[in-house]
């Protein structure tokens, strides 16, 4: 319990959130948009759910930073990711990587429905529980009599 | 002293929630009149010792009683009155008492405005609710008790949480948690249906204004939340699929998709077993939703200091509740037989698609959220699972949805006309290919998705139009006429079409996100920066003393084409206490579009960094979620509620009538 | 057959309760990433050293596991468990190396002559890149890294006795004797 607390204590979380700050902001416009799409994938890890840019924690700065460094000297975009995710795994990514592990997680979701559509058409097609008992055919006198009725209530 | 009464008063709301289990329980059983309405006497008396008891602790609150080691640690002489009152629910505890409380206006709600229920439903309701209680008030008494004193008693108290004092934390958790607990009468019907082992027409018509009215609470309660975290964290940012979000939104889904299947059981007398379960459902992912904040299994900006042994009291209180009402369901559910026919293309149809995609989307939501913590309980890699996910997943499912939707009150039930719906819906056509083009040629082809999201909103708003136009049979036939059928309109009718109309408009909001703009810069005083269109000068940055703090704030012109337009003040707050800095904001809105400006960083020379958002559409979403929610109030005053049933059963005099169980 | 599938909003239900109930053991703690490096190389640094002219880098720590700490005057909780660093540098003779991150040297000398020094070396990471090589999010944080580099162990957050002496101890005691 008290390790959590201090746990909380030592991830100085600032309330205040800039993001960005100009003096980080790289000279080559291609270069800074491909930092900042890079950077809105990175999740800041003293936040909560909060990317890299969007946050203005240090680490938050600091990563930011190493991203643009990255970049300037020639890295892909893969590569800068590779090189955060080497350094704080793959807890930094927002989007979980498409691996055995997390097959259930991607493809849970389109299979869920699919099956849901599935079943429920199964369901209405094959009846679903008692049917009513079909109508039993009225009989002339019967039907006369309903003629008279619907007669009845006309107009 | 006052704290004391409040504390046994507590204690007593237990033995009376203990009562209202059992003796309504054995009165249903044997048909006991007086015992089934011992029920709604617990049930008012429940309410007012739980009010007291909040009365009591808001009392220590305001006199700042730091004795009471609630006030201690999350309260300070300093703080504004309205912190003072409100700050009671911004920890652990208070919130927790905010919940029973909450609970029990539910059942006091039931206990006076179920004169149309029939006894043994009545009371088996109100003795699950008291069961919900029960579990709660030990919960509150064992382990989070805000009566505790504390000896010696601080001078002064630990204060509030700076991000909290903020008039959006008076109204967010108030809403939130009547919705959350509000749900639990949708749960106790159900429960009491299978119970009886009968779901029929009347059962819905009964369920659907308590579901309606949970179902308002929280929309609002989460739009608020939105719009707080809006305002308050300084970006701009309004949704972060943060776990205790999620934990919100998923009862939500639920509880939309409940609204909708119990209108086809009470229709058409079929979906009951499913509507049970979306039912039971629904309030146990509010229940799944409290343990998810309180017992720290998962982190979350939400989260109160947590403790594993109250998680573990919690995960029981579920166990029982959750584990009990799905057995029931397996034991029960299978007896309840259904009757209306439909084709998969109807009314019908298409409300079990909306319950498809509804449920999967939540289910999904659900995956999402609790993925990172499966993988790590059985030893796999430490995930995090964010926004990409849902913005594939989740948003791919509502688009169908979105487009069905515009159709489906179209469609008639039984059996509908596909094709005569769609010719019917040309106007919608028009509408939304209109939007999209525009939108697409005023964006230079913007992201392709968020024009679409346009499209979509314009289809849904033009095809809510068109499908009330049919009912007046607008343009068929005389004005007057038309006029007269729109007076005689069931409000359910206006209500339905106001809630889906909120959709569009929030779908709007949503959508334009991708084409905000910012501006970033390090101004001097005297210096200006554009955006949008806007000039912004910043004349000034004074020091602003206020009740607990000290705040640098910004004075900025803002001027269009050199016209003035407004001046905005963002400041910094310094909390001394809490040497916490908070931003706050300075947002100026024509309903259109907002122009957002958050104060940042000084290098200390007179050097401030500034940041500029302008956000088209922005304020549509909370207006949608309005919408929706008047939507839901305007069906709610519908008169069928109030009446329909009730007539037959006034009509017999005498004992207890037969038909009515 | 049909019965089953009433069965399974239950059972789903109670897979879920157990995993609720696995995910409550003090053990796990959700705050906690573990290092992405381990079993790795330490990543190579090198840093001007506290109050000396000489340069701590990773080359030189070759040939013995060795402690790092990550540690900073502005940190709170590094100085809760500043006294056990003591302890373990000096009665237990552990090899403890601190890194100052992101601190200004004068106030670094300041800690360590209030609080007492436990560090072999003191290198000064100012700019904090080393740290994020190390995958740091946070101070305090211990790494052990044996004789070959390779990282084997790390501590988020202010060590305990507790876990000094039934985690700390005895891995440095088998990397020691390999």
């Amino acid at each position: 319990m008290r390790r959590v607390l201090l746990t909380a204590l030592l991830l100085l979380v600032t309330v205040a959130a800039y993001a960005v700050e100009p003096g980080e902001k790289l000279a080559d416009p291609a270069l800074e948009a491909r930092a900042r799409s890079i950077s809105a994938g990175l999740r800041c890890l003293v936040c909560q759910n909060e990317s890299i840019d969007d946050s203005g924690a240090e680490l938050a700065h600091d990563i930011r930073i190493f991203v643009r460094q990255r970049l300037t000297a020639g890295d892909t975009d893969a590569q800068v990711v590779d090189a955060v995710v080497a350094r704080y795994g793959s807890f930094v990514l927002l989007k979980p990587p498409v691996e055995p592990a997390t097959y259930l997680l991607w493809f849970g979701p389109p299979v869920l429905v699919l099956i849901a559509l599935g079943g429920t058409l199964i369901w209405l097609r094959h009846g679903r529980g008692s049917r009513p008992a079909a109508a039993i055919p009225l009989s002339p006198e019967e039907q006369r009599r309903l003629r008279d009725l619907l007669g009845e209530n006309d107009g | 002293m006052i704290l004391e009464l409040g504390h046994f008063a507590l204690v007593l709301a237990l033995f009376v929630a203990l009562v209202q289990v059992v003796v309504p329980l054995v009165g249903a059983a044997r048909r006991n009149l007086a015992w089934m309405a011992v029920g709604r006497s617990c049930a008012l008396a429940g309410f007012g010792l739980i009010a007291l008891a909040m009365l009591a602790l808001m009392h220590a609150y305001v006199t700042s009683d730091f004795s009471v080691l609630n006030v201690a640690e999350n309260s300070h002489t300093d703080k504004p009155l309205l912190y003072q009152i409100t700050g009671v629910w911004g920890n652990h505890e208070g919130s927790m008492l905010l919940w029973v409380l909450m609970l029990s206006l539910c059942s006091a709600a039931v206990a006076l405005f179920s004169g149309n229920l029939p006894p043994v439903l009545r009371a088996r309701v109100l003795a699950v609710q008291g069961m919900i209680a029960v579990g709660f008030l030990l919960f509150i008494l064992f382990t989070s008790n805000p009566f505790l004193r504390t000896f010696p008693p601080p001078l002064n108290g630990n204060g509030l949480n700076p991000v909290l004092q903020d008039p959006g934390l008076a109204f967010h958790p108030p809403f939130l948690y009547l919705g959350y607990v509000g749900f639990s009468v949708a749960f106790a019907f159900a429960v009491a249906a299978l119970i009886d082992g009968r779901v029929d027409a009347a059962w819905a018509r009964w369920v659907r204004p308590w579901t309606l009215a949970s179902w308002c609470a929280l929309t609002i309660g989460i739009a608020m939340g939105s719009w707080w975290a809006y305002y308050t964290l300084g970006w701009g940012g309004w949704w972060f699929w943060d776990p205790v979000e999620n934990a919100s939104l998923m009862p939500w889904l639920a509880g939309t998709a409940l609204i909708h299947s119990s209108i086809v059981v009470e229709k058409r007398d079929t979906l009951k077993s499913w509507t049970i379960l979306l039912a039971i459902v629904t309030f146990s992912l509010s229940l799944v939703g409290t343990f998810l904040v309180r017992s720290g299994v998962l982190t979350s900006v939400h989260a109160f200091a947590t403790d594993p042994a109250r998680g573990t009291f919690i995960l029981l209180l579920l166990v029982v509740a959750i584990g009990g009402s799905l057995t029931l369901y397996a034991i029960r559910a299978p007896a309840l037989k259904g009757g209306g026919l439909f084709a998969p293309i109807s009314r019908e149809g298409s409300l079990v698609l909306n319950n498809i995609l509804l449920s999967c989307g939540c289910a999904t939501v659900f995956l999402g959220t609790l993925y990172p913590l499966f993988l790590d309980a059985m030893g796999g890699p430490k995930l995090s699972v964010g926004f990409p996910f849902f913005n594939r997943t989740f948003v791919p499912m509502m688009v169908p949805m979105l487009l069905a939707l515009g159709v489906g009150p179209m469609l008639a039930w039984k059996r509908g006309d596909l094709l005569g719906a769609l010719q019917r819906l040309w106007v919608a056509y028009i509408a939304a290919g209109l939007v999209l083009l525009t939108a697409f040629y005023a964006t230079h082809g913007g992201p392709v998705l968020a024009v679409l999201g346009l499209g979509l909103a314009a289809w849904l708003a033009a095809s809510v139009m068109t499908e009330l136009a049919e009912r007046l049979r607008l343009f068929r036939i005389p004005l007057v006429d038309s006029a007269r059928r729109a007076a005689h309109l069931p409000r359910s009718a206006y209500g339905m079409s106001l809630a889906h109309l909120g959709l569009a408009v929030s779908v709007a909001g949503f959508s334009a996100s991708a084409w905000d703009r910012e501006a970033i810069e390090i101004l001097h005083a005297g210096g200006s920066v554009s955006l949008a269109g806007y000039e912004l000068h910043l004349d000034s940055v004074d020091k602003v003393p206020g009740a607990n703090f000290i705040a640098d704030e910004a004075n900025i012109r803002v001027t269009r084409d050199g016209a003035p337009v407004t001046t905005l003040h963002p400041a910094r707050r310094f909390f001394p206490l809490q040497k916490q800095t908070t931003s706050e904001t300075a947002i100026r809105t024509n309903f259109l579009a907002d122009l957002y400006v958050a104060l940042g960083d000084s290098d200390g020379a007179g050097a401030w960094t500034v940041r500029i958002y302008w956000k088209p559409l922005v304020p549509w979403i909370w207006i949608g979620c309005v919408i929706m929610a008047a939507g839901g109030v305007v069906s709610l005053s519908d008169r069928r509620w109030r009446v329909g049933v009730a007539r037959r059963a006034r009509v017999t005099s005498g004992p207890l009538p037969a038909a009515g169980e | 057959m049909v019965r089953v599938l009433f069965l399974l909003p239950l059972l789903l239900f109670v897979l879920l309760a157990a995993y609720f109930f696995a995910a409550l053991r003090p053990s796990h703690d959700p705050q906690v990433l573990p290092s992405a490096m381990l079993e790795k190389p330490a990543p190579a640094f090198d840093l001007a050293e506290l109050g000396t002219d000489r340069r701590l880098t990773l080359a030189s720590l070759k040939g013995k596991p060795v402690v790092i700490n990550f540690f900073a005057s502005w940190c709170v909780p590094c100085r809760i468990e500043h006294p056990l660093l003591m302890r373990l540098a000096k009665e237990n003779g552990v090899p403890i190396y601190g890194i100052a991150y992101k601190d200004k040297p004068d106030a670094a000398s300041t800690l360590l002559g209030t609080y007492g020094d436990p560090y072999r070396q003191v290198g000064l990471d100012l700019e904090g890149r080393t740290g994020l090589n190390f995958g740091v999010y946070g101070v305090p944080e211990t790494y052990v890294i044996d004789a070959g580099g390779i990282i084997r162990k790390r501590f988020v957050g202010p060590l305990t006795a507790e876990a000094a002496d039934k985690e700390l101890l005895p891995l440095l005691k088998r990397l020691g004797a390999s």
